[in-house]
């Protein structure tokens, strides 16, 4: 029964999160009080289920971008051929996570536009750190003995990476994909400040006509989404790690 | 049969194998020992060319080991190392299945192969095919690295120390094993080792390394008789020369006619090992038979002396 509970929790707040998305009505009661006078206790500028979605998409297209280019980058300075560029490319996906997103909103905005196209570009370069440098870990870390097992029966360099290196490695990869993922969740927000359909009109809003109630479920919804993502991946790690004999590794 | 003709491999100017020239008979053991650091590692991976030679060729039955892609070398050359290396995300099956799928081997072939292989190593297949290496112990580990070494029957087996990391029981298990596995396949096996115990119980031929160099290369019984040099001598170890050379053969080896008492031996122990049996039994014969019970004569005291006595 207590292996269950953490399991049910998850469950609950998945539950919790789709009723409030889909009949956001239910929980007025709850969030009311928040509010003075007759100011709207539900966002009411648009649908939530939507803006979640569009949220969720703005992350996935920016995820699914780092990944590419992240795990391109890392396989291609693990090579023989490409190791000069390590420190390099180390270089500049450290610029990546250490420029402000904001920054980079306000500089891609008079090239890309208002929208969704300047909020990517952003959560796109803050993403590519915890990607790079996991799949860097990964694949550096092969125990020797099996990489020596690998070239001596025969295998090519393609045929080493696909079928050892990359498996034995995705452990270690999908982590740092769940931290970006995670990271951008959280940076899609100001993403609205651009005019980017996502959550953070919630919040946005709530701030401009002083709506705590708009504030909070606007980030409440955030985080919900980022533990079960957070988690979900966390549970793939797992299995992935287990079958494959290695030490779950953080 | 392999030819090494004139091998060198220098790293940054440090030579590491000078100069080394050895031929390798077929269906036959070669053990390469010496001391840490000799370069027995070097030499045995620039025959499947996992390292380059600085200069000098290796012929494979004549031909020279650069004229196919060093890929394609290494799937027609078993490889198996201390630690086995087995691929942790595979299966046993798939681990052993490791160079028939990369030469395009069909299922059914595969499959059989990995079967035949398991049951050679008495692993059952049943049991132990879909398990993954973490659930075997680390005996059964280096039995399937061995098995996957020569799942492509290739003529050739390379070892690197592979029952170092084993304990002395299974490690005297793994030996007998290879032995009857390498007659049985007629496999050509160039085995590297730190122990002399090892070299000497598996060795038709052993290669002494000191220093890059290849010092002594000769029968097991020479390299008592005759040591090169001061450093064969003190690798073999001055007391344990009639041990040595009674480690080489068989008790079958040095049956003679006649009866004797007492429970007794089987043809396939060292002699060394039955001395030790007679002296602590207190017997000065003891009877040998075949696996099938067969009473092949006896093996005595005085017979097993005049054999450790030092070769005229
Ligand atoms: N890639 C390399 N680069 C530079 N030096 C190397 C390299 N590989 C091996 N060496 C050196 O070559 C020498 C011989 O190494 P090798 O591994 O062949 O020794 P070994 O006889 O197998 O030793 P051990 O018994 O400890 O395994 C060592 O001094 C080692 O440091
Ligand atoms: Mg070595």
């Amino acid at each position: 029964m207590r292996v269950l509970i953490p399991y049910l929790l998850r469950l609950a707040l998945l539950v919790i999160l789709i009723a409030f998305l889909v009949v956001p009505g239910w929980f007025d009661p709850l969030l009311k009080p928040l509010v003075r006078d007759n100011a709207p206790a539900i966002y009411n500028q648009g649908s939530l289920l939507t803006l979640t979605l569009l949220h969720l998409r703005t992350v996935a297209i920016a995820t699914t971008g780092a990944i590419l280019v992240a795990v391109t980058l890392a396989i291609l300075v693990t090579r023989p051929f490409g190791a000069e560029f390590l420190p390099l490319s180390r270089s500049l996906v450290n610029i990546g996570q250490t420029f402000p997103p904001v920054a980079v909103l306000a500089l891609a905005v008079p090239i890309l536009g208002f929208g969704e196209k300047p909020t990517l570009v952003a959560l796109f370069l803050y993403g590519l750190l915890p990607i790079f440098e996991n799949t860097l870990t990964g694949l550096t870390t092969l125990p020797s003995s099996v990489m020596e097992a690998a070239r001596g029966s025969g295998m090519t360099d393609r045929q080493r990476l696909f079928k050892v290196e990359l498996p034995l490695a995705m452990p270690v990869i999908l982590a740092g994909i769940r931290l970006s993922v995670v990271i951008s969740l959280a940076t899609a927000t100001i993403g609205s400040t651009v005019a980017a359909k996502t959550l953070g009109e919630v919040i946005i809003a709530g701030l401009q006509s002083n709506n705590i109630a708009f504030v909070l479920q606007g980030g409440l919804i955030v985080g919900a989404l980022a533990v079960l993502i957070y988690d979900g991946f966390s549970a793939i790690e797992h299995v992935l790690a287990r079958r494959a004999g290695l030490p779950a590794r953080a | 049969m392999i030819e090494i003709d004139g091998i060198t491999k220098r790293y940054d100017g440090n030579t590491v194998v000078n100069n080394v020239s050895m031929m390798i008979e077929p269906r036959t053991v070669t053990v390469i020992v010496g001391t840490s650091g000799s370069g027995k590692t070097t030499l045995l991976r620039m025959i499947n060319r996992l390292v380059e030679p600085t200069s000098g060729a290796i012929r494979l039955d004549g031909e020279d080991n650069r004229s196919m892609p060093g890929f394609e070398l290494r799937r027609r050359i078993g490889y198996a190392i201390q630690g086995h290396g087995l691929f942790p995300h595979r299966t046993v099956a798939q681990n052993i299945a490791t160079v028939p799928v990369l030469l395009g081997w069909d299922r059914a072939r595969i499959d059989a192969k990995v079967a035949e292989l398991l049951t050679l190593f008495q692993l059952d297949p049943a049991a132990f095919a879909n398990r993954f290496p973490h659930e075997l112990s680390g005996g059964q580990q280096q039995r399937v690295g061995v098995a996957r070494a020569l799942a492509a029957e290739p003529k050739v087996l390379l070892m690197d120390e592979p029952f170092g990391a084993l304990d002395p029981i299974i490690r005297a298990k793994a030996q007998a094993d290879l032995l009857a596995i390498q007659s049985l396949l007629g496999t050509t096996i160039v085995l590297v080792t730190h122990d002399m115990d090892e070299a000497f119980h598996l060795a038709h031929k052993i290669a002494v390394m000191d220093k890059g160099a290849l010092v002594q290369y000769g029968k097991p019984a020479e390299l008592v008789k005759d040591p090169a040099t001061e450093f064969v001598q003190t690798l073999i170890g001055t007391s344990e020369r009639p041990f040595r050379l009674l480690s080489i053969e068989t008790a079958g080896d040095a049956v003679e006619p006649g009866p004797a008492d007492g429970k007794p031996l089987a043809e396939t122990i060292s002699q060394r090992d039955a001395l030790s049996e007679l002296l602590w039994s207190g017997r000065a014969a003891v009877p040998v038979v075949a696996a099938d019970g067969t009473v092949l004569g006896k093996v005595t005291l005085e017979g097993l002396t005049r054999r450790a006595a030092k070769p005229q």
